[in-house]
């Protein structure tokens, strides 16, 4: 929530020292409300004061850091409900889970299973980036503690699901380098489990029987002084869930309640009861809808390659669009003697037109020329598709010296460079696809019988 | 001090539209809040899930879904087969085979097979053109012919057939006239006012403002149907305020997550489950973003987003 100059004014010391380059106290709390400068340039501010004054410009909510090296990740931090407002900063995190009471063979299976979705997609590298470890008190506490190294020697992020504190204290204290979450704050624990997180400095999982429960947990752990919280949307049904995990983000960005402001995890693994295609229907509605970790039986290329896909789209910057490294991608089997088809970079016109091309089933180099991401109408407006750049670019990636074959392939959007590339690229011969990528699959085929 | 949340719900609401007739006939719309946001206010109308059939019947369809319709030897005996699965709110035809670039099948041939079909289902029946514009709006305006009484889903009118789409589906033969734009909210807004203009009543027109597979462009999706939503709900604007629909199932089975084999990408695994993944989860994203009703192909993505659907409202 934006505080007013006047607010700041009011508790400043109205001293007009000047020693923070301002003229006056009303001149310097101005530009604190602008963002100009910070309160830390003035030394007469009281602590107390700066708190308040933090408590209230700090954004509806809070980021939280999980992992750490190179597993560091954010959570939360958004200022919006939809991304054409602004660009959603966090994307969700998937998990796979484990639980101390299944037996070794399961959890061996499942632990190998995990690090083999490890692909890359547009610059993006897709894995399983968190294991959940679930306390299962029937089982005990050695058993639990020994599931939880083993799982720790994946390297993952871990999130400890335990509300047992004892058990819990010392299983974060085997993993508490690597930063783990610990989920299982409740009513009746909240204290116990607050000093476990906070003596370790790890995040703590909040779960409620319901949502006013919830609520006042989170209330009750901000009260103790622990603000490094995530919201857990609960396993009592489906629409429960999505309730909390909605209601949560609203309250907190629309609302401006602080208590709701914090990221969120859904134990999609439980609310999918066993129904392995019910599980994937939730990953996807909890990416759209405001799950900052989404916990799943099990993750492997049938679930994952739609979700990071839509992953990868919603977390997007609107205003950027998605780029795909310039080169040469060889399809269907193509090499040096195949025929050139070519296109610009951006992520889209790549998928569209890679996808048909193999569809066509016809050996093909694809050369994708640096077009600033942008798409072949728009990078041809702004003169980065044009006879002269994809000359250049030929030149510079010595297309010439790679591929034998002479036939080029050009999109029919840009007809018009026939001419112009033919005189630029001489030897070759330019043909002209259609307007239109779905019409590639019959054009290609046609081409080459 | 318990949670207090503030309402979301709004003044105005998406329009009811039924479509079919008798006991299996369908309502959807009618909400005043965003979508599954039942916490706000009860959602009347479920968002609803129509499986799909296409002219080149079994032939036209991956293994997998083939294994589903085993002994059918007809498209009539697939249209029987599929609106016995679990989860079937409304059956849809898709006319593919009319498509002038592929097999370019006469209309009467087409409109044939929709009476057929027509005659031996009970629910409620969208039917989907070739794309090709001039193509459908001969097909498309022939099929509201066929069709006269059956309150059926004409999908769809695009700006460029309109006029006779719009005229015969909409004002000569009363069904439910689809209107089919390109992933832009303006778009979407023009078809429907032009729509309008010709005379077709708002309140029989249902939008498909366009889609893609989870990965391919999702995000513009997206952020058209929560635009799409904010401006029906938020400023009341009567000409966006049309369910929208979603054919999910005719983008889904051609990407390559879906359509590699086993044997092209062995890591990826079981290509049934990857497809059916696939359309789980982009249908399950598309009506979080807003859609009303989506179309699906394989049996089991039905019963699973029917489910999802069942659990959330």
């Amino acid at each position: 929530m934006a505080l007013k100059g006047l607010d700041i004014f009011k508790l400043s010391p109205k001293k007009n020292c000047k020693e923070c380059g301002s003229p006056t106290c009303m001149a310097f709390s101005m530009k604190v409300a602008q963002g100009a400068v910070s309160v830390d340039a003035c030394p007469y501010f009281s602590e107390d004061a700066k708190a308040q004054l933090n408590e209230a410009t700090a954004p509806p909510m809070k980021t939280v850091k999980v992992g750490a090296g190179e597993n560091e990740m954010s959570l939360g931090g958004e200022t919006v409900l939809f991304r054409h407002e602004k660009t959603f900063v966090s994307k969700t995190r998937y998990a796979v889970s484990l639980c101390s009471c299944m037996d070794d063979a399961e959890i061996d299976a499942k632990l190998a299973a995990i690090p083999k979705v490890d692909y890359e997609r547009i610059g993006e590298r897709m894995f399983v980036e968190m294991i959940y470890v679930n306390y299962d008190a029937a089982s005990g506490k050695d058993k639990y503690l020994e599931l939880v190294k083993k799982a720790a020697a994946l390297g993952r992020v871990l999130i400890l699901g335990c509300d047992d504190a004892d058990v819990a204290k010392e299983a974060v204290e085997l993993v508490k380098d690597t930063k783990p979450v610990l989920n299982g704050a409740n009513a009746s624990n909240y204290e116990a489990m607050n000093a476990v997180a906070t003596g370790a400095g790890v995040v703590l999982g909040v779960q409620g029987k319901d949502i006013n429960e919830l609520y006042d947990t989170v209330a009750a752990l901000e009260k103790l002084g622990n603000k490094n919280l995530l919201i857990d949307a609960g396993s009592n049904s489906i629409k429960d869930a999505f309730a909390t995990a909605v209601q949560f983000r609203k309250a907190a960005i629309k609302d401006g309640d602080r208590t709701c402001g914090y990221p969120s995890i859904v134990r999609a693994c439980c609310l999918a009861k066993g129904n392995a295609h019910l599980q994937a229907a939730l990953a996807s509605l909890f990416t759209m809808k405001y799950g900052s970790i989404v916990v799943l039986e099990q993750l492997g290329y049938a679930e994952a390659l739609p979700l990071y896909g839509l992953r990868q789209n919603l977390f997007t910057d609107p205003q950027k669009p998605m780029k795909v490294e310039p080169g040469i991608y060889p399809l269907n089997g193509a090499d040096e003697n195949s025929i050139c088809v070519t296109t610009v970079d951006f992520a889209l016109t790549y998928f569209v037109v890679s996808g048909e091309l193999e569809r066509s089933g016809v050996p093909l180099n694809l050369i994708i020329n640096d077009a600033g991401g942008l798409s072949v109408l728009t990078s041809w407006a702004a003169g980065k598709f044009s006879a002269g750049t994809i000359a250049k670019f030929f030149a510079e990636q010595d297309i010439e010296g790679k591929i034998k074959s002479r036939k080029l392939v050009i999109p029919g959007k840009v007809a018009v460079l026939k001419g112009e590339l033919e005189a630029k690229l001489p030897g070759w011969e330019i043909i002209i696809a259609p307007n239109e990528a779905v019409q590639l699959v019959k054009f290609m085929k046609d081409l080459t019988a | 001090m318990p949670f207090t949340a503030k309402s979301g719900k709004f003044n105005a609401k998406i329009n009811a539209v039924t479509i079919g007739t008798g006991d299996k006939a369908i309502t959807i719309g009618g909400e005043n809040v965003l979508p599954f946001y039942t916490f706000d206010e009860a959602i009347e109308n479920a968002p609803k899930v129509g499986i799909e059939i296409t002219d080149g019947g079994m032939e036209a369809e991956p293994e997998c879904i083939q294994k589903c319709y085993e002994g059918c030897t007809s498209v009539v005996d697939m249209a029987k087969k599929a609106v016995t699965f679990d989860g079937v709110d409304f059956l849809s035809i898709r006319l593919e085979g009319g498509d002038p670039n592929g097999k370019n099948k006469s209309t009467e041939e087409l409109i044939q097979l929709v009476n057929d079909v027509a005659a031996a289902v009970d629910v409620p029946l969208f039917v989907c053109g070739c794309k090709n514009v001039e193509k459908d709006a001969e097909l498309l305006d022939k099929a509201a012919a066929a069709l006269a009484g059956k309150n059926a889903v004409i999908l769809a009118a695009k700006e460029e057939n309109y006029k006779t789409i719009g005229a015969s589906a909409g004002l000569a033969y009363k069904q439910v006239v689809g209107a089919e734009s390109a992933v832009d909210i303006n778009l979407a807004k023009q078809l429907n006012v032009l729509l309008t203009q010709l005379g077709v009543s708002g309140q029989s027109v249902v939008m498909n403002v366009g889609t893609a597979s989870a990965g391919y462009g999702f995000e513009y999706v997206v952020s058209t149907m929560d635009r799409v939503k904010a401006a029906a709900l938020s400023q009341s604007d009567a000409t966006l305020q049309m369910p929208i629909v979603t054919p999910v199932a005719s983008e889904v089975w051609n990407v390559k997550e879906a359509a590699a084999s086993e044997a092209d990408m062995p890591e990826w695994g079981n290509q049934e489950e990857r497809g059916v993944d696939m359309e789980i989860e982009t249908a399950a994203a598309v009506l979080a973003a807003g859609s009303n009703a989506v179309i699906l192909r394989h049996p089991e993505s039905v019963k699973t987003i029917s489910t999802l659907v069942k659990e959330l409202v």
